[in-house]
């Protein structure tokens, strides 16, 4: 039984048909990415997955669980976790407040200091930050923490929502080193991104979708061979 | 064309701060001219000064802890909830039947009714149901006028809130009747018993019920403060402030923080409610509309969704008001005008409050 099973799901905002049944399975510890063009429905497809949209029709499946009519703030209690899009920091908390806000799902105080630990090990920039107003952080640094919140959660699946967005390049690169990082420590993680080639570098498989239908699903090495990947979002000719 | 835009937007901004800052400066110096005037005449001795400031302080205080409930609710849903003067109003209205109830309760052991023999747990027990009862109606109204248009536009739950504000008015005047009542206190809290000061030759009465208030306000003030700032549970208020999507995606219940920040914005409006009945004495179904104005002119004052600014916007609207007509040698009568005022002059030049909280784009 995969992990994450979306079953045909269908979206709309008020009239606009944005999903058009998108289907995607997500085996345990995989990384997973959906890539794609603007528009085409990556982020109303993780938006549906975390419960911010409702699919009007079609079922999600978390762990063999029914999940599409879960509120969104109850299914971190479940074990998902996203990093929306634009990184959604709480700008005028400090950065512990935020990694506190992250670990809200997470009652208990002894297990915080511990996650705080790990997260500071995985971004000691943070850890020097920690009473700074996180309105003030760079890109680079409010990405770092939207990842090190989710993280704070103890998430079984992270869905990442174009943590490549808005970043130089160098950063680009060292924000997917954090992610295999993560997922070697047994984190699923499914990967919107519009980059594609950095997405297929680090992901096992990949969907491509296109204007709210999957048009293509493959390993991840397949889909870097594939030439109608290339021509469209490799940017090779 | 597309060169001479911005400057034309350029010049227009420098020709208001010119005419703002003229306007300013004639103004100051009209209010340092009269105050001169009234000051050098002797008019009021130093003890009136006193008695105004103290006055001013009171108020000020109970101001401060209504100006709270707004900018509570404002600062997570971004809307004036305009009829929390009237949970004002229905904590005022608790308070006085709690007092009017223990007042018919005989106690055989010591010959006279409960609220004179147990004096402090009448008053607690007052506080409690006018918080409560305010705290119910915050969280009812919340859930009836407010929440079905979560997401409407931003002028249509305002519009709510008005129409909420003339219902409760007017189903308080028919359920309690439109005549004024007073409050009777118990012996310990009588309005006309209080320290006496000497003061330039001059007795100024220091009253048992304005400490009371002033006292309790201050400590409302900052248990919400610590509330807000300190804890785990006003940290996820402030995060649901900033981002409802986000704040949701951390596993917090949004719509709870909402309805509990009515409740605690309710109880801290009824608390004003039983002060405002201690204090005043008079209570009828309009008493919350005034000071609820008066609240939300604090509130913009120390800019609005800011807390700490609420509290000193309070305090300052109190002060002023209070010394105000004093000061510029005017009717005392006009104290409402110079309060409104304020708040014109505040919504013109510096909407964003004295305190000058960045409001972010979402905000304004």
């Amino acid at each position: 039984m995969a992990m994450l099973e979306v079953n045909n799901i269908h979206t709309y905002y008020g009239n606009i048909h944005a999903l058009k049944g998108v289907s995607i399975t997500v085996e345990e510890k995989e990384i997973v990415t959906l890539i794609g063009g603007n528009g085409a429905g990556k982020t109303s497809t993780l938006r549906t997955i975390s419960g911010l949209l409702k699919p009007r029709l079609g079922d999600i499946y978390f762990e063999g669980e029914k999940i599409s009519d879960t509120p969104a703030h109850e299914l971190v209690y479940k074990g998902i976790t996203m990093v929306p899009e634009g990184r959604g920091i709480f700008a005028r908390l400090t950065v512990f407040e935020n990694l506190d806000m992250g670990a809200y799902s997470q009652p208990d105080r002894f297990t915080f200091d511990d996650d705080l630990d790990r997260v500071y090990q995985l971004f000691p920039r943070l850890k020097e930050r920690e009473k700074q107003v996180s309105g003030t952080l760079s890109g680079g640094e409010q990405q770092m923490l939207a990842t090190a919140r989710a993280l704070m959660a103890n998430p079984r699946l992270l869905l990442m929502d174009e943590p490549s967005m808005g970043l130089a390049p160098i950063l680009v690169e060292s924000v997917f080193e954090t992610i295999v990082e993560i997922n070697k420590t047994g984190t699923t993680i499914l990967l919107v991104e519009q980059n594609a080639t950095v997405a297929l570098s680090v992901a096992n498989r990949g969907y491509v979708l296109q204007t709210g239908e999957i048009v293509l699903k493959d390993s991840a090495e397949n889909l870097r061979k594939d030439e109608m990947v290339q021509k469209a979002y490799l940017g090779i000719e | 064309m597309s060169e001479t835009k911005p400057k034309k937007t350029t010049g227009r901004v420098n020709s208001f701060k010119i005419i703002q800052a003229i306007i300013s400066v004639l103004f100051l110096a009209f209010l340092s001219w009269r105050l001169y005037n009234v000051i050098s005449s002797g008019v009021y001795g130093p003890d009136t000064w006193v008695r105004f400031a103290i006055s001013g302080l009171i108020i000020g205080s109970v101001y401060a802890v209504i100006a709270i409930g707004y900018t509570l609710v404002y600062g997570i849903l971004f809307m004036i909830n305009f009829a929390h003067g009237e949970l004002m109003m229905i904590g005022a209205f608790s308070g006085y039947f709690v007092f009017e109830a223990l007042k018919s309760i005989p106690v055989a052991a010591t010959g006279m009714s409960f609220l004179d023999s147990y004096q402090i747990i009448s008053v607690v027990l007052a506080f409690i149901v006018g918080m409560f009862m305010a705290a119910l109606s915050g969280y009812f109204l919340e859930k009836i006028a407010y929440r079905p248009l979560r997401g409407a536009p931003r002028l249509i739950p305002l519009i709510s809130a008005i129409g909420a504000s003339i219902f409760l008015q007017n189903a308080a005047q028919v359920t309690f009747g439109p005549q004024r009542r007073t409050y009777t206190n118990p012996d310990a809290l009588l309005r006309s018993q209080g320290w006496r000061i000497p003061i330039g030759g001059e007795e100024v009465i220091l009253t048992y019920t304005g400490v009371l208030t002033f006292v309790l306000s201050i400590l409302l003030l900052i248990g919400l403060y610590t509330l807000v700032m300190r804890t785990r549970y006003g940290r996820s208020m402030r995060a649901v402030a900033e981002n409802k999507q986000t704040a949701a995606l951390m596993g917090i219940n949004v719509d709870r923080i909402i309805s509990n920040t009515f409740i605690i914005s309710g109880a801290l409006g009824g608390a004003a409610g039983v002060m405002w009945g201690i204090h005043n004495g008079i209570i009828y179904h309009f008493v919350g509309f005034i000071p609820g104005i008066k609240a939300f002119t604090a509130a913009v004052l120390g800019g609005i969704g800011n807390i700490p600014g609420a509290m000193v916007g309070g305090l300052l609207l109190g002060i002023v008001e209070s010394l105000g007509p004093a000061a510029l040698g005017i009717d005392f009568q006009l104290k409402d005008v110079i309060a409104f005022s304020i708040l014109v002059l505040i919504l013109i030049f510096r909407p964003s409050g004295i305190v000058g909280e960045v409001l972010t784009e979402e905000k304004v």
